[in-house]
């Protein structure tokens, strides 16, 4: 149908609403992406939940190090400044209010801002919450990155979520690969689009009323 | 003289009994102390109850433990990972109790019950599945759980350098639970790959004081391994 933003495009996008000195966590899978679009120029920390905060990039093949990794327990660097700290100093960093924004994945965004990204409820299914919790409700802005629609094309912004809670109305931004959205107490506002996208189309796919 | 210093992981270990809880550091294989899993999983206690980030990864350590059928509980935030298997067949078999708590809940009750607290209310989980049964409370408009701290018997965790007084500093993300952990239980014992004599660590750089310590055993160095890459959340 339409013109669709790559993951690196949408990755692209959020990275131009961090802003310079910004303390950032990015969650994993998707998110991760992000830290690769930040503008050289522009001074971002990046802090990861098992107690590093100035991480740098990837370590070259063969100098990896597994006592020095990320959430997704994927080895990387840190960066001159960089500190290390416990668990509970960690999470005091989220939930005390001290990092500016946290990127998250989610199966579903409600009109309020509620997120569910950490349970599908299914049968047979082994639940796993990680930091998500912390993180979605500890942020000052909580930016959720997803595909507008499910794989099956069911909507994932809707007006409530079905889906086990993660955090309540803890949602300001959702960067998908039709649009960026931001929650406001009016509503949901249009804030961009893929080029060439037509408004009734992107409504369609989308569970709750558009503000332009 | 105090010296907190054991000859073996074993001999450290043999005081813990069936039904005790044990609390073991580590975030995926980082600062997870290998040498005392698999001494309690040779010490052969049953009926434990185990407070880690994880559920066990691959067929070694944590992951032997449960399929050698010695833990009644686990207390974890992730225990769902590329290479939890014996943690999956358990659970989905109902053979195995899972307390989840999230990661920072995890570390916080942790916490409290080394610096006795009693209880906290945390905005971690209001309102989520995870709240439920739980007190809630609303302070200055936001919206908070209690939640209890988790003591623990033993607590087993993995520090770089250590003294005989029970002195620790750690390596990297390896630190992550190991200071918590070591004052939530009665009895704490650390895998040190470097015994110094008393006053050569810094003690301006003294993560863990000895106080929370109680027993060290020297272990060799082996680089840690890659392991249980976390699945993502939500695609």
């Amino acid at each position: 149908m339409t013109n669709r933003w790559t993951r690196d495009q949408m990755a692209r996008r959020v990275a131009q609403d961090i802003h310079e000195g910004a303390i950032v966590n990015l969650g994993i899978g998707l998110p991760t992406l992000v830290a690769n679009h930040i503008p050289a120029d522009r001074e971002v920390i990046l802090h990861s939940e098992n107690g590093v905060i100035g991480m740098g990039p990837a370590p070259a093949p063969g100098q990896e190090d597994y006592d020095l990794i990320n959430a997704g327990k994927q080895p990387v660097t840190l960066l001159p400044g960089g500190a290390y700290f416990h668990h509970a100093d960690s999470f005091a960093m989220m939930r005390g209010g001290h990092l500016d924004i946290c990127v998250l994945g989610a199966f579903q965004v409600a009109a309020n801002g509620d997120l569910a990204n950490w349970h599908t409820g299914a049968a047979g299914a082994i639940p796993a919450v990680g930091g998500a919790m912390d993180l979605a409700i500890g942020a000052k802005k909580t930016f959720v990155m997803m595909e507008h629609c499910t794989k099956g094309g069911e909507r994932k912004i809707v007006p409530a979520c079905t889906y086990p809670l993660t955090g309540i109305a803890c949602v300001s931004r959702i960067y998908t690969d039709l649009a960026v959205i931001e929650i406001t107490p009016d509503g949901l506002r249009l804030v961009d689009h893929v080029e060439g996208l037509d408004f009734a189309a992107l409504q369609r796919v989308t569970g709750v009323p558009l503000l332009t | 003289m105090i010296d907190k210093i054991c000859g073996s992981a074993l001999e450290a270990l043999a005081d813990v009994r069936d039904g005790h809880t044990v609390m073991i550091g580590g975030f995926g294989t980082a600062g997870l102390p290998n040498e005392l899993v698999d001494a309690l999983l040779a010490q052969g206690s049953r009926e434990l109850t185990i407070v880690n980030n994880n559920a066990g990864n691959g067929d070694t350590g944590l992951a032997a433990l449960l399929a050698a059928r010695r833990v009644r509980k686990i207390i974890c935030s992730f225990p769902r990972q590329a290479d939890s298997h014996h943690f999956d067949a358990l659970y989905r078999s109902g053979q195995i109790e899972l307390e989840l708590v999230p990661q920072g809940n995890l570390a916080e009750r942790i916490r409290a019950a080394g610096a006795g607290i009693g209880g906290f209310f945390t905005p971690t989980g209001y309102g989520t599945q995870l709240a439920e049964g739980k007190e809630s409370r609303v302070i200055d408009g936001k919206g908070y759980v209690l939640e209890s701290p988790i003591h623990a018997d033993f607590a087993l965790i993995k520090a770089e350098r250590g003294d005989r007084w029970g002195n620790l500093v750690y390596r990297m993300t390896a630190r992550n639970f190991g200071p918590v952990m070591a004052m939530a239980a009665k009895v704490t014992v650390a895998t040190v790959h470097e015994v110094v004599e008393l006053g050569r660590l810094d003690p301006e750089a003294i993560v863990t004081p000895g106080l929370f310590v109680q027993r060290i055993v020297w272990v060799e160095r082996q680089a840690t391994s890659a392991s249980g890459f976390k699945q993502a959340v939500a695609a």
